[in-house]
């Protein structure tokens, strides 16, 4: 099958510890990758490499074949695009200003967006069901709403890989498998290839085609849901108490936390 | 389903409302023509436009002599200060953020406070200090800021309010030891004086202000990305290393050339950029040319105050913006709240 995104051995520290280290992952087009893991495991880092912000030190990145390190920012940010955990406008710009930054990469300098810019701006805004509040400043909306204008704006910027970190963290229940519902929309499409970090296992394991565990900056384990999330990979993973079964509805391995161990 | 006509931003909208400013400005700018101790009166001043009055009538020196380059520089000096308080509150994503936050100010004040007690002149000697001032200040900046091919927004910042007060010590030692006429001098000069302006100031300030003005619209783009943050920024495809050094150190020569000349004056910078950001939002292909052409206006404003306040004496142009820009600015934060900020 097509692979989009290759890390080849890759190895990142900040200083003198290795926060990832031999990784070794071929993403597929089109695919829905999970990547979960207990807190300071090197999610976070992981996106941030394949975004090719963060150079490492040890092996490549490669998009299509080409290694990251030797493309420019713009070059990189038609192609790939990411939705961070947590985004604030220190200004106020109205949400279709927000989802019209998405069109940065593609504009050069002294240019202003025309009617092509602000159809895919519109079309992003509708896909993410949030066309309606497009006149209201960015700042003044609800975490679920914010979080679907963030994601237009990263359809704005029509990537073919869409990184998301941890973007349903402070979301309630309804707005977490909204987003998760809506990027499965997306994948099917637009054929996106989507990456995401989260916590949520029990959307991971409903949602993505593939789930990668990430235990101490290494793979612990890769596979479809129903390979990987079982219970004594996760009780080694998060160090507690853990019993996956099944959900009777979806069929797919649901996460049942037992306190007091 | 709310319906969405065009863009925001549009040239044909940057046009429009740049046209307006410079309306604005150019009354301002006859006001102050007429305005003074002595008041040339309107159809005066249409004949002396037209060259109908010699070049030896009284009114043809106040007006071409004295007070046509004094609104020439006021006008450079608000436009370029409120041009850096735009870019330095994008850039370090701060409100509070104003063109003399980085320290450069008070580093073209200490050069030009130690040109003036070794009784340099105000043609060349005080601006050359004040502008190496200002250059030694910006290099001592990067130079604790840096950090790998960039600096660091809070480094920067920090490193900016220590200089600034260790500057302003070492100012203060010249003050205490000065004489009478000195002092004058060196108040005058950090509260702003514009009564020095002429016209081979304003040729040598015109050239880095329409360099600098085309970088800095160009980059506007990228400021509207930066307001969300560094990372943010990086992810969209901005080369936020370089555009932090770009924007500062050209923002930084552009005030460091201006204040050679006007002296520091304060609140510009701060204020107008806000009243733009009021105005016509936050979107920098606008903001840049309005808050720059509003800051000519509001100075050139605030030096006719200052000159007609307690005439035929008159005021430091600092002292005029600061007192009427304070409780403006209040007063709109009352009555608006901060809304055009964050909302």
């Amino acid at each position: 099958m097509d692979r989009i995104l290759e890390l080849q051995d890759v190895g990142f520290r900040y200083e003198k510890n290795w926060v990832v280290r031999g990784i070794r992952l071929q993403i597929k087009r089109g695919t829905f990758l999970g990547i979960v893991g207990p807190n300071g495991s090197g999610k976070s880092t992981l996106l941030k490499i394949m975004d090719g912000i963060l150079h490492p030190q040890e092996g490549d990145v490669l998009f299509e074949g080409i290694s990251l390190m030797k493309m420019k920012r713009t070059q990189i940010a038609k192609k790939i695009s990411m939705v961070t955990q947590e985004t604030h406008f220190h200004f106020n710009f109205s949400v279709l200003e927000v989802v019209l930054m998405g069109r940065f990469p593609h504009l050069g300098i002294f240019k202003f967006e025309g009617k092509r810019d602000l159809d895919i701006a519109k079309e992003a805004l509708r896909l993410t069901d949030s066309i309606d509040f497009a006149h209201r400043p960015i700042n003044t909306l609800s975490g679920g709403e914010k979080q679907r204008v963030l994601l237009a704006k990263t359809l704005a910027q029509e990537p073919e890989i869409v990184l998301l970190d941890e973007p349903t963290t402070f979301l309630d229940l309804r707005y977490k498998t909204e987003i998760f519902e809506i990027i499965s929309s997306l994948i099917k499409e637009m054929g996106l290839t989507v990456v995401v970090v989260s916590h949520d296992i029990d959307l991971v394991s409903q949602y993505c085609k593939e789930v990668l565990l990430l235990k101490d900056g290494k793979v612990f384990d890769m596979g479809t849901p129903k390979d990987v999330i079982n219970s004594e990979n996760l009780r080694e993973l998060f160090d507690c108490q853990i019993l996956v079964d099944l959900n009777p509805i979806t069929g797919t391995p649901r996460v049942n936390l037992i306190g007091g161990s | 389903m709310e319906d969405i006509q065009g863009p925001p931003v549009t040239p044909k909208k940057v046009i429009i409302i740049s046209s307006l400013s410079i309306i604005l400005l150019l009354i301002v700018a006859t006001v102050s023509l007429i305005l003074g101790t002595a008041h040339i009166p309107f159809n005066k001043l249409l004949l002396l436009i037209k060259g109908r009055l010699g070049s030896n009538d009284p009114a043809y020196l106040i007006v071409f002599k004295i007070r046509l380059p004094r609104i020439l520089l006021g006008g450079m000096t608000g436009y370029t200060l409120s041009l850096g308080g735009v870019v330095f509150q994008a850039l370090l994503r701060n409100p509070l953020a104003e063109p003399f936050i980085l320290g450069t100010s008070s580093g073209a004040a200490l050069g030009a406070v130690i040109a003036i007690v070794l009784g340099m002149g105000y043609g060349v000697g005080v601006p050359l200090m004040a502008f190496g001032g200002a250059v030694f200040t910006l290099s001592l900046v990067i130079v604790f800021g840096k950090k790998g091919a960039g600096v660091e927004s809070s480094t920067i910042l920090l490193s900016g309010v220590i200089i600034n007060a260790f500057f302003t010590a070492v100012i203060m030692f010249f003050i205490a030891t000065s004489t009478h006429t000195l002092l004058h001098n060196m108040l005058y000069w950090l509260y702003g004086d514009l009564s020095q302006s002429r016209f081979e100031a304003i040729n040598i300030i015109f050239i880095p202000l329409i360099i600098g003005s085309i970088v800095l619209y160009g980059l506007s783009t990228h400021y509207n990305l930066i307001t969300a943050g560094e990372e943010e920024a990086l992810h969209m495809g901005v080369e936020v290393e370089k555009l932090k050094l770009i924007s500062i150190v050209v923002v930084s020569l552009m005030v460091g050339t201006v204040v050679s000349f006007s002296g520091i004056i304060g609140f510009v910078g701060l204020i107008v950029p806000h009243l733009s950001r009021m105005l016509v939002g936050s979107d920098h292909r606008v903001l840049i040319p309005v808050s720059a052409i509003g800051g000519a206006a509001f100075l050139i404003a605030s030096d006719t105050l200052a000159r007609l306040i307690i005439s035929p004496s008159e005021l430091p142009v600092g002292v005029v913006t600061a007192f009427l820009g304070a409780p403006f600015f209040i007063y709109l934060l009352r009555k608006r709240g901060s809304r055009w900020i964050e909302s």
